[in-house]
């Protein structure tokens, strides 16, 4: 049994569709990614199984339980966590303040204020500064701190490389690796393809708010990837995602 | 030696202005919304506590340990209601249903207890005319001292609450970001319902302060949410602290004006609110380093 | 919704069949109401000329609320100062009825520099700024000898005027300004400022990024309420003949005229029609009952805001698609009519985040 399912999920901006008819089961400890060009919906799909973007159609099934208008605070609490596109932070609270925040889950697991700073070395002088004075890839490592502050089973990562340079990219990536070979399923959004062929155990397409394609990692050269990206029909859509 | 006397009058006054006008500063700052029943709420208190001292002889101060938590009830309910259903509808929904409810609330208090005025001072022994004369023949009234010592400690309980408490960092972080609070566990509902029971018991503690320093009747609310106001807005919105100087600038202003004519008190205070009003749209900058020097930000 | 070019040439309705009736309505009706001495009781002119006074009270409220979404708690201190400048200009020897519309003009004279920083503060603190304004305003007329405090004084040169004919010229002038703030409101929406409150409403930065001229509308508005609120006032003061500041300054007509534009439906132009009509039915009916019937005011202005934010009218225009009065623009392509669509000053939450 699939730890998150998304069930024909439909989600929009007013009368604009976003992300329509899409199908999608994370198993317990899976890494995927999500990739698509600007505006393929994957920030609303994400968004939207956090519990933050209203659902026009459609089901979201966590843990056997159907969570599909759970308020966010409570999905939270139940183990859905989401580092938003653009960290997010709250600026004028310190790093320290942020981190602990979001122990209003409480939830039971490895993560705590000690274990985060372990996993992100580089916040540690930086503890008591207000957040809006960070570098931007200390702030991203906060804001994914924050994240695993609430112990989460589901992490969905949202364009974590936005923004930053090379070497912050790297930093972040760094930091990511031990987080990787834990039990916590990931879902990435990430516009660097080699990070993300490098990272996931299977690569979903999205392309104007649905799938397009899916496969393992490994199944996938970057060729075929960049093709779904761009939306080229050059690859038969037999690998439309049904299930 | 009157004006120093008026002048130092008009800063314990300015304790009382900001004993009243941090629970509305508190839920602007937090919410956003400015309640308009915020003065009718300060004289349900009032009449709690006549009643309490009225009919069962309890002392105002003891009274509102009955009353305080009431009108943390109260403040709860309201949000859950009125304010949570007005925010979510737009800007000017909650100052429409908030004057709905003043209204309400007004004209119920005037079926229920008359027109009559009331006071809390009889219950309160000597206290409300008691004084201190130092060297210089300046008059300290005991009251007025008290208010203002009262004041201080509530808004350094806030400050304290906002700055060092779990509840108090899920405040400032749903004041800021809501939608991302809500991503980090922290229910925005809640947290709200919470701040507008933490400003409602600053109303009771004022409502009860109001009506042992003086007089209230069914229709003061409004004057009492004007009074507020000026103090937040002179003190520039959102900030705590900058509530106890604007109601110190609004208090040393009414009694000077006082000084020169009968009406001056409450021209003088108007007057000067505007005039920082337009001053502060006018001169932003300098003023904002002005009054950097006299106030921290809450949030 | 596709356009299809070639089925037929694109063109834009100002008219509808509804609305030109409407209009021929209205007319009719207000010539009526002109010859209506002729054949009505004088309480009924009475009662009539209230209900025009507040008619244009709910008008100019909704004109600053609904159109240049400015909420006011302080219109009264322009109604006050409209009866104000009545008794002053009668006082230095204007006749009574020019000295009416004399004194509304200075008022808008005076609302323009107030206007100059009101407008520039954020929704909740415009509302109780405008109620600061009123009680200043207040204060300071106590402080005119000739007014003596809260005790008030008349326009006695009322009484130069026979009973009946006072009754008639205070009717016809109540019915003329009335009709004329209608036209005025009327001609402006279907102008550039109808075009420019809308985008206003809804989004005030985007208006102004394709130039907009927000602040000149706002002032516009703002000015026009000022001299509408003051020209009501200058009506009661005829009609009342007593000014007492407390009565005149009151937050009290704040909550008629929230009540009624509320009620009647924010932001449309009918709405605050029927929400005057209504208001002048309920304080006929319940009005003795004192208190009571002001806790049923604001209860009722409470549940409108929190349940019916659009009020009847809006709701009717949304539900079934009215528009009696033509001031908006409908598209026609080919032979077919395209539904319209409208915003109201209210948003709705249907496709809002899940909170």
């Amino acid at each position: 049994m699939s730890l998150l399912e998304v069930q024909g999920l439909e989600a929009r901006y007013g009368l604009l569709s976003a992300v329509r008819g899409i199908n999608l089961a994370i198993a317990e400890g899976e890494k995927v990614a999500l990739v698509g060009a600007n505006g393929a919906g994957k920030t609303t799909l994400l968004r939207t199984i956090a519990g933050v973007h209203h659902v026009a159609g459609g089901r979201i099934v966590f843990e056997g339980a159907d969570i599909t208008h759970v308020s966010a605070h409570r999905r939270c609490a139940s183990g859905i966590a989401l580092v938003p596109e653009g960290r997010r932070l709250f600026p004028a609270m310190t790093v320290e303040e942020n981190l602990l925040v979001a122990q209003s889950a409480k939830r039971e697991g490895p993560w705590h204020l000690e274990s985060v700073l372990e996993a992100f070395p580089q916040l540690k002088p930086k503890l008591k500064a207000p957040a809006g004075e960070l570098s931007g890839g200390q702030q991203q490592a906060t804001a994914i701190g924050r994240a695993l502050m609430t112990n989460p089973r589901v992490l969905l990562l949202d364009e974590v490389s936005l923004g930053l340079s090379p070497v912050a990219v790297h930093a972040v990536y760094e930091s990511l690796g031990a987080l990787l070979k834990t039990k916590t399923a990931i879902v990435l959004v990430e516009q660097d393809l080699q990070r993300t062929l490098d990272v996931a155990d299977r690569i979903v397409c999205m392309l104007e708010g649905a799938i397009v394609a899916e496969g393992r990692a490994h199944e996938m050269s970057r060729e075929q990837v960049m093709g779904h990206y761009f939306g080229s029909r050059t690859e038969s859509t037999a690998q439309r995602a049904t299930a | 030696m009157i004006w120093v006397n008026q002048i130092i009058q008009g800063i314990l006054l300015g304790g009382y202005y900001a004993l009243l006008a941090c629970g509305l500063s508190f839920m602007f700052g937090v919410m956003g919304i400015i309640n308009i029943a915020h003065g009718s709420l300060a004289v349900v208190a009032a009449y709690m506590l006549f009643v309490l001292a009225d009919q069962f002889q309890v002392n105002p101060f003891i009274g509102l340990i009955a009353v305080v938590p009431i009108m943390a009830l109260v403040g709860w309910v309201l949000h859950r209601l009125v304010l949570e259903r007005s925010a979510r509808a737009g800007e000017l929904v909650p100052i429409l249903s908030t004057f709905g409810l003043a209204i309400v609330l007004d004209n119920s208090m005037f079926t229920h207890f008359g027109a009559d005025t009331r006071s809390l001072a009889p219950y309160i022994g000597t206290l409300d005319y008691d004084s201190w004369t130092l060297p210089g023949n300046l008059i300290i009234g005991k009251l007025p001292l008290i208010t203002f010592a009262v004041a201080v400690l509530l808004l350094g309980g806030l400050h304290l609450l906002l700055r060092r408490t779990a509840l108090g960092r899920r405040i400032r972080a749903a004041t800021v970001d809501p939608d991302t609070a809500q991503l980090v566990g922290v229910n925005a509902r809640a947290v709200y319902a919470a701040a507008t029971a933490i400003a409602m018991v600053t109303v009771a503690i004022a409502g009860a302060f109001q009506a042992m320093r003086a007089t209230f009747d069914p229709y003061i609310g409004g004057q009492l949410l004007i009074f507020a106001f000026e103090a937040v807005v002179i003190g520039g919105a959102g900030s705590l602290w900058g509530t106890l100087f604007g109601g110190i600038v609004l208090g040393v202003a009414q009694s000077i004006g006082a000084q020169i004519h009968p009406q001056g008190f409450l021209i003088a205070g108007h007057a000067v609110f505007l005039v920082i009003l337009v001053a502060r749209l006018y001169v932003t900058r300098d003023m904002r380093h002005f009054f950097r020097l006299f106030r921290r930000r809450a949030v | 919704m596709s356009l299809r070019p070639d089925t037929g040439a694109i063109t834009v309705k100002r008219w509808t069949g509804a609305s030109i009736a409407t209009i021929g309505l209205v007319l009719a009706a207000q010539v009526v109401l002109a010859f209506g001495p002729l054949f009505l009781s004088a309480n009924l002119i009475d009662r009539l000329t209230t209900l025009f006074i507040y008619g244009i009270l709910a008008l100019m409220w909704n004109a600053l609320a609904g159109y240049a979404g400015l909420v006011s708690i302080g219109q009264q201190a322009f109604f006050g100062l409209g009866a104000y400048a009545a008794i002053r200009l009668a006082n230095a020897g204007i006749s009574v009825y020019p000295a009416l519309l004399l004194g509304a003009v200075l008022v808008a004279v005076v609302s323009l520099p107030i206007s100059a920083f009101m407008l520039r503060l954020r929704a909740g603190e415009f509302a109780i700024g405008m109620w600061v304004v009123a009680e200043l305003a207040h204060l300071l007329v106590n402080l005119d000898t000739l007014i003596n405090g809260e005790t008030g004084t008349s326009l006695i040169e009322l009484q130069r005027y026979a009973a009946h004919d006072r009754r008639l010229y205070t009717y016809w002038a109540a019915l003329a300004t009335m009709v004329a703030l209608g036209w005025l409101v009327y001609l402006m929406l279907r102008g550039r400022l109808g075009s420019a409150a809308q985008a206003i409403r809804d989004n005030e930065e985007a208006a102004d990024s394709i130039g907009v001229r927000v602040l000149a509308s706002k002032r516009l508005i703002f000015v026009l309420s000022a001299f509408g609120c003051a020209a009501a006032g200058a009506l009661w003061v005829a009609a009342q003949i007593t000014f007492q500041p407390k009565a005149y300054f009151s937050v009290q007509w704040s909550a008629y005229m929230i009540f009624m534009v509320l009620v009647g439906g924010i932001g449309t132009y009918e709405g605050p029609i029927l929400g005057a009509i209504l208001f002048f039915t309920v304080e006929a009916l319940f009005g003795a009952t004192g208190v009571a019937y002001l806790i049923g005011l604001g209860a009722t202005a409470m549940l409108f805001a929190l349940l019916l934010p659009r009020g009847i009218w809006g709701e009717v225009e949304r539900r079934l698609g009215w528009r009696l009065l033509p001031i908006g623009y409908q598209l026609k392509i080919g032979a077919e009519d395209l539904p319209r669509h409208d915003s109201v000053m209210v948003t709705t939450q249907a496709d809002a985040p899940a909170r």
